[in-house]
């Protein structure tokens, strides 16, 4: 086990040259710059056995990974915000071709006004491209997330998205462990592709596709992205076995077993409503946290089975639901849970807007407003 | 010598059960593709007219490895595929040997959606070979025009005659200090074929521009596509050339036109053949329009003439 403390950025880059990953192509933006420069330093220095391709743009960056992939290779590019967006359509076409590429999005609001700072908008409008979305609270979290993605990328064939908070978690200092190379080379061996470019074996791929079969191609990619939850805490559990870490399963509880009061969030907020449970414990109530740590597949029945009958549910959302009744998690836990609607009061906070100061006090001022305690 | 038809290798990617239009100027400049290739190459390919005469899927009828890639996306992906290959080659993960990399794409994704993209790779010399078939139009969607259609053709969306001149694409690839630039014609198989040989033999960002007559977006007669192929580039609508490292040779006939041992043809039979100019060539403008053409050839023959001279 090795020892790093780092940035959030620079901690990326390490996982990803632990990862034995072969092509990046990757585009700078804020925050995600210097996740950029330190590869292309790694990899200009010999350090991280891998060609790094400067690309023009987000697009670019994307197609050049799926074409990586099309010949077995494995490719990785970060972004944020914008440049996320930039790539949508090629999100959808590393989906569709099964692609197994991993990416990270460092979270930042998006265009326009103009902003550099951290909230959902990003990746939640990329829900439905097909990819698994995790979120990360911690550093140590997203070096193991990162790992595992490739785990579970290469197992399921559909792409990972692994998501960080900008500045809170990209240009935070943390203390990461690493574990040593052998135990990750034997955790990542290199999977089949599914189709793969081969001369000796000339085939056409992602061409046209009438409707007797592109519908089966969804209706695939639909069941396998629901069972990939599966892989998902497979990925994590191999991992603590190999490593004796563990950032693991779909949800991350905290406190929540005798608990009647529950906060929902993701990413760094997660990691700073556990103050808010602690200090919601103090005044009496029995506040605990879910921590959403895959947002596709959505973890309704996991979330589900901790929510307790009669329960309070407080979702916090980074991000606004234009034309709903809130949140964009807010409306998937209520969709998901719907079911049990009449057991459950949910209630939502949106915070954190463009980087907005959050803190444990608000997160739990918003539960505590939300229902009168003194009953 | 240029190679003659004859000698060419038969080797055939093209197979039965192409979906193309008979006559088709993409799927015959494919064929010498495949022959100057060989078998160890693999093709990606934008939205376009040769995608969707692949055949429906699982059928192929190319005999290459085939990704259909994002429209924007021939230089990106083209280059992420061969850095891919040449980092998994370092590392022994790779089976064999590396393949060649080529991309074969319409003017749509090589001179406007595609431009952004491939002008990076130009910029960073990534290994691979990018080929344009210029059918002037964005034919699979129907015939509107592109930053390739020339001046005074009509198309869907320029439907009495394109008001702008094209781009000057090759003179603009050019610029990006590539190792190897060639244009082409149908008409000259052998010279295209020694073009992608030669292509092949280079290391670096290689850019190869085939002239494609699309008979149903041009408007003449199918059977007519290789005999206007050879007017093109008899009264200079289409010139042709090569350039290792930036230093411009000619092929004939252009050769003959910038000797000044030669001179092109008037191109009014040339746009005359063609219904996409009737409406251009009607009544009091005709002689305004062959005179335009004819200048604006002059003018690009100018151009390149004094360019390979320095």
């Amino acid at each position: 086990m090795r020892r790093l403390f780092d940035t959030g950025c620079h901690v990326v880059a390490q996982a990803v040259k632990c990862a034995d990953v072969d092509m990046v192509a990757a585009y700078p933006i804020t925050p995600q710059t210097s996740v950029v420069e330190e590869i292309a330093a790694l990899t200009e220095s010999g350090e991280m056995n891998c060609r790094f391709l400067p690309v023009e743009g987000e697009h670019s960056a994307m197609a050049a990974c799926v074409a990586a992939a099309a010949v077995g290779a494995r490719a990785f590019t970060a972004t944020s915000s914008q440049g996320l967006l930039y790539m949508h359509e090629v999100l959808h076409m590393a989906s569709g071709c099964r692609f197994p590429l991993v990416m990270v999005n460092v979270n930042r609001a998006v265009f326009a006004p103009w902003t550099l700072w951290a909230d959902h908008s990003d990746s939640l409008a990329q829900r439905d491209t097909g990819w698994l979305q995790l979120y990360c609270a911690s550093l140590q979290e997203v070096f193991n997330t990162i790992l595992q993605a490739y785990y579970i990328a290469e197992r399921v064939r559909i792409p990972v998205m692994v998501n960080m908070d900008g500045f809170i978690l990209s240009h935070c200092r943390m203390i990461v462990e690493m574990p040593d190379q052998q135990v990750i080379d034997k955790y990542l061996q290199h999977q089949p592709n599914g189709w793969i470019a081969d001369p000796q074996n000339p085939s056409a791929y992602a061409c046209v596709t009438g409707a007797d079969l592109y519908p089966g191609f969804r209706e695939e990619l639909f069941n396998d992205t629901k069972n990939a939850d599966k892989t998902i805490i497979e990925a994590a559990k191999v991992y603590h076995e190999l490593t004796g870490m563990w950032d693991g399963d779909l949800i991350d509880t905290y406190r929540c077993d005798d608990a009647d009061t529950f906060i929902i969030a993701i990413g760094s907020m997660a990691a700073e409503a556990r103050i808010s449970v602690d200090l919601l414990r103090e005044q009496g109530i029995k506040a605990g946290l879910i921590k959403i740590r895959a947002l596709r597949p959505f973890p309704a029945a996991a979330i589900s089975d901790v929510l307790s009958d009669g329960a309070r549910v407080m979702v916090l959302d980074r991000n606004y639901g234009f034309g709903t009744e809130g949140g964009i998690i807010f409306a998937e836990l209520k969709a998901a849970l719907f079911e049990r609607a009449a057991q459950l009061q949910i209630a939502n906070k949106i915070m954190g807007i463009g980087g907005a100061d959050v803190n444990y006090q608000m997160m739990a001022d918003a539960v505590t407003s939300a229902w009168d305690f003194r009953r | 010598m240029t190679t003659a038809i004859k000698n060419l290798p038969r080797d055939e990617i093209v197979m039965a059960g192409n979906g193309a239009c008979g006559g088709c100027p993409a799927t015959a400049g494919l064929r010498i593709v495949g022959k100057a290739f060989g078998p160890n190459a693999i093709c990606l390919m934008t939205p376009s007219c040769s995608v969707a005469s692949i055949g429906l899927l699982p059928k192929s009828s190319f005999n290459y490895p085939i990704l259909n890639i994002c429209f924007a996306a021939a230089g990106s992906s083209a280059a992420g595929m061969e850095y891919a290959l040449e980092s998994m080659q370092k590392k022994g993960r790779l089976n064999g040997e590396k393949p060649l990399v080529f991309t074969w794409i319409g003017d749509g994704g090589t001179y406007d959606i595609g431009f952004q993209a491939l002008s990076a790779a130009a910029e960073r010399n990534d290994d691979f070979i990018h080929i344009c078939y210029n059918n002037e139009a964005y034919s699979n969607t129907g015939v509107q025009r592109s930053g390739a259609t020339p001046r005074f053709a009509a198309t869907t969306t320029t439907p009495t005659g394109k008001q702008c001149d094209k781009k000057n694409l090759p003179l603009l690839m050019l610029d990006h200090h590539i190792p190897y630039l060639a244009t082409a014609s149908l008409a000259y198989p052998g010279d295209f074929y020694d073009k992608l040989v030669k292509a092949k033999n280079t290391k670096g960002f290689r850019y190869i521009e085939l002239l494609a007559p699309c008979y149903t977006g041009w408007k003449f007669a199918a059977e007519d596509m290789i005999d206007i192929s050879r007017k093109a580039v008899n009264c200079g609508a289409w010139l042709m050339f090569e350039a290792e490292n930036g230093k411009i040779e000619f092929t004939n006939p252009t050769k003959k036109f910038v000797d000044g041992t030669a001179t092109p043809d008037s191109p009014a039979e040339y746009l005359s053949m063609q219904g996409r100019y009737t409406s251009s060539l009607k009544g009091d403008n005709k002689e305004f329009v062959i005179n335009s053409v004819a200048s604006q050839i002059a003018a690009d023959l100018q151009l390149l003439r004094q360019r390979s001279t320095c």
